[in-house]
């Protein structure tokens, strides 16, 4: 027990500060900060396993996030069918195109000798596919993107429970990661932190240009959702007498029923938005729990020690015989495919996908400041980072114009520093942030809750 | 005839606007392959450091206007680099000594300095934004040509225009004059030697008593003056905005490794071969075919590779093919 002290402490001041933010602003502030800061943990705790179990620096989270948010999209809208019969043969036929080009150029790197013949016969077949693509896929896409471009102009998803895409963001977060991490990981780790960012970036200009597969920057809004509907809950009969019975005794100091009837609509109005909000909690915070298990599980396994074995001394678990390279292999995809969870539950969360959002600044190097804030190492570290800093990154802007009106309390309204200072007041989350980073580098470089090793 | 058309063409919409990207990008490849060979930790700061710089420029040159002082036809911003590059590098050795020093001297992994670098670009975004603002700004004054389509066309009698923007002449003749200054510094002067051999073995350099306090002085001034003068052409080409100066940085990383990281001259190759890839690539070749193929030929569609959109893409694109083949850069660089 006393071997989990402070990280109960830890979480305890966490839950203090989010019920804090409950009552003086609102719960359905305090509740979104939450969910938020959830979303964010299971990123955390993907990134923590890539960083802190085998020593794999990821600055590509972004990318990961994306195709999770993507995978909703195509999981979940229902297909339009317009556009399938306009161009869905077309578009079909290049993803055949890809398939006999992966398959091809596999079979040429098994069966051929590393030789400039074989780079050439490789550079070939994915030139010949890609002119292919280009010519089959042109005017479909153009078909597709005019298909009531207001609403539509994509191919849809596949219709199916959203929940689904949870998994799905998982697998094409996993898939991406094995392509990068064959590119990359034999790179040294700040190569690494670069190569994986970049690639990142192209795989979120792909998603953000292509309109025919999720709209690009036009957005898909009005994503199924796992939980109630605020509007349903408001006009249901069992949830209104729910309210009714919660609040019996504010209502009953009304004056008059129409007062009453005045004060039990605005409650039902923000309770409805509490409700779904607690709906996505629980939902998210299984998730979390499920991963935490199996993390810990698995930190603590004969796998876990080899993996740090292998982050500490690679040259001496290469020695004992571990496959290095195949395990950093696992490892990323693993990792990657927890983030990739992770951002299809932020873009069920949000109930819209909107590519122009991804950004390395919030998707990326924030994430990164959580994973070493936390801890590097320890899962209840990283899921700790990803509350904190997220409280932070959210909260900042209040705090700091609490702040700055206490500090310019003895100027003017007019006062122009005043007015600047109190305008920028919400890039002030950078500067905590960064400030924030460079403390705990500098003082405590392992994190608020340092690796643990247990000694058996 | 039509030949001369079709080369004026390309030279007007890809070889000019590609020089001067690639000059803007070369500027800042030398800088990160600076710190990165000499501190040894790639500077995920690099985009905010040119943008701090850039800050006070445009600061400068809203003040300098206020009180009339005016720089003829060329931009006033001009007349302000000194004092920019005076507070980067300030503000550079400011955040050396109270940030950097601490690692470099307890000789941690460049992973760790990597890390940091992400906490000093949080907080000079933080700091440029507070200042100046998210906004977009423009700060160029004076003459916005040296040659329009119009005077072009009346002087040649040709079909197409040439367009040479001041921006674009001033970015590639000061770029060459740094450069160039740069490299003499670099190979011809003690200082620059030292500096060489610190980066090669730093040990050695120890040893043949080399200061490595001085070194580090003196890679941070160059650095302030590389990015101050790279994010300030930049700006005045295009226009100022705190943001696009932090996206600017992944670009600027793939001419860095591209060109082989930790080698300048690698680098400032590696700049034009990302800005050329990047326009030749998305460059809609339909007015370029036209004047050369027979009419019967003449194409239907833009002739574009890929859309414009893809512009990032491509430098990023052609950094992962280097990755893959040549992972120490076209010309070699440090082993990775």
């Amino acid at each position: 027990m006393r071997n989990y002290l402070n990280i109960i402490v830890a979480y305890s001041i966490m839950m203090l500060l989010i019920i804090l933010v409950g009552i003086f602003q609102s719960w359905s502030i305090a509740l979104t900060i939450f969910n938020y800061c959830m979303i964010s943990a299971v990123m955390t705790l993907g990134a923590n396993i890539q960083w802190g179990y085998a020593g794999l620096i990821n600055f590509g989270i972004m990318g990961y996030t994306a195709l999770g948010g993507l995978a909703v999209v195509l999981v979940s809208v229902a297909p339009v069918p317009e556009a399938w019969s306009v161009g869905g043969v077309n578009m079909m036929t290049c993803l055949g195109i890809i398939i006999i080009m992966i398959f091809s150029t596999r079979y040429i790197l098994k069966n051929i000798q590393k030789s400039k013949k074989r780079n050439y016969l490789i550079a070939g077949i994915i030139i010949v596919g890609l002119i292919l693509i280009k010519i089959i896929a042109g005017p479909a896409i153009e078909q597709i993107e005019a298909v009531d471009p207001a609403k539509t102009g994509f191919l849809g998803g596949l219709g199916l429970p959203v929940l689904f895409s949870w998994i799905v963001g998982g697998l094409f977060a996993a898939g991406l990661a094995f392509i990068v991490g064959k590119v990359a990981l034999g790179l040294r780790a700040d190569y690494l932190a670069i190569a994986t960012l970049l690639i990142a970036e192209i795989v979120v200009s792909i998603i953000k240009h292509e309109d025919w597969l999720a709209r690009g920057v036009k957005n898909v809004i009005g994503l199924k959702r796992p939980a109630p509907y605020e509007i349903d809950l408001q006009t249901s009969p069992w949830f209104i007498n729910l309210v009714e019975k919660f609040h019996s005794a504010k209502l009953n100091l009304a004056n008059s029923l129409s007062e009453r009837q005045d004060i039990l609509n605005q409650l039902v109005i923000d309770a409805s938005s509490v409700y779904v909000k607690l709906c996505f909690a629980g939902m998210f915070l299984v998730v979390v729990i499920i991963l935490l298990i199996i993390t810990q599980k698995a930190l603590y396994s004969p796998w876990g020690r080899m993996m740090r074995a292998i982050r500490d001394n690679e040259e001496a678990a290469s020695a004992m015989g571990k496959n290095v390279v195949k395990q950093h292999l696992f490892i990323f995809i693993l990792g990657s495919a927890i983030v990739g969870i992770a951002g299809a539950m932020m873009v069920t969360n949000d109930g819209l996908f909107t590519p122009g959002s991804y950004r390395p600044m919030r998707y990326t190097f924030v994430i990164w400041v959580m994973v070493i804030v936390g801890g590097t190492g320890n899962n209840f570290g990283a899921i700790l980072g990803g509350f904190v800093v997220w409280f932070l990154w959210v909260e900042a802007a209040p705090i700091a114009l609490f702040f700055i009106n206490l500090f310019t309390a003895h100027l003017p309204e007019t006062n122009e520093i005043k007015i600047h200072l109190i305008n920028s007041a919400p890039y002030f989350r950078f500067l905590l942030v960064g400030i924030g980073l460079l403390l705990i580098m500098r003082f405590r470089p392992q994190g608020i809750i340092p690796e643990k090793i247990i000694k058996q | 005839m039509d030949l001369i058309n079709a080369v004026i063409v390309l030279l007007n919409y890809t070889i000019i606007p590609a020089l001067t990207y690639g000059s803007q990008l070369a500027l800042g490849a030398i800088f990160v392959t600076l710190i990165y060979g000499i501190l040894r930790f790639a500077n995920f700061a690099t985009g905010d450091m040119m943008s701090f710089g850039t800050m006070f420029a445009v600061l400068l040159t809203y003040y300098f206007q206020s009180i009339g002082i005016s720089f003829g036809f060329l931009p006033t911003a001009l007349l302000t680099i000194p004092f920019a590059i005076f507070m980067m590098i300030l503000y550079m050795l400011l955040i050396d000594q109270t940030v950097f020093k601490y690692y470099r001297i307890k000789k941690s992994p460049p992973v760790q300095l990597a890390m940091v670098s992400v906490g000093v670009m949080f907080v000079t975004q933080a700091v440029i934004r507070i200042i100046i603002g998210p906004t977009d700004r423009r700060f160029l004054d004076g003459e916005k040509f040296i040659l329009k389509a119009t005077e072009f066309k009346e002087m040649t009698g040709l079909a197409e225009g040439l367009t040479i923007k001041s921006t674009q002449m001033i970015t590639i003749v000061i770029t060459i004059i740094v450069v160039a200054i740069m490299f003499w510094f670099l190979n011809k002067t003690k200082t620059g030697t030292s500096m060489r051999a610190y980066s090669d073995n730093e040990d050695l350099a120890l040893l043949s008593g080399i200061d490595p306090k001085k070194v580090v002085l003196i890679t941070w001034i160059i650095a302030g003056i590389l990015a101050t003068i790279g994010g300030i052409l930049y700006g005045l080409d295009k226009s100022y905005r705190p943001f696009v100066y932090f996206n600017n940085m992944l670009p600027i990383f793939a001419a860095a490794i591209v060109g082989g990281i930790g080698n300048p001259y690698g680098a400032f190759f590696g700049g034009y071969v990302i800005a050329f890839a990047e326009i030749f690539l998305t460059y809609a070749y339909k007015r370029f075919l036209v004047y050369i193929l027979p009419e019967s030929l003449e194409p239907n569609s833009l002739m574009q590779l890929l859309s414009t959109d893809y512009k990032f893409a491509i430098s990023f694109s052609i950094l992962v093919i280097v990755l893959i083949f040549r992972p120490s850069g076209i010309f070699e660089g440090k082993r990775i």
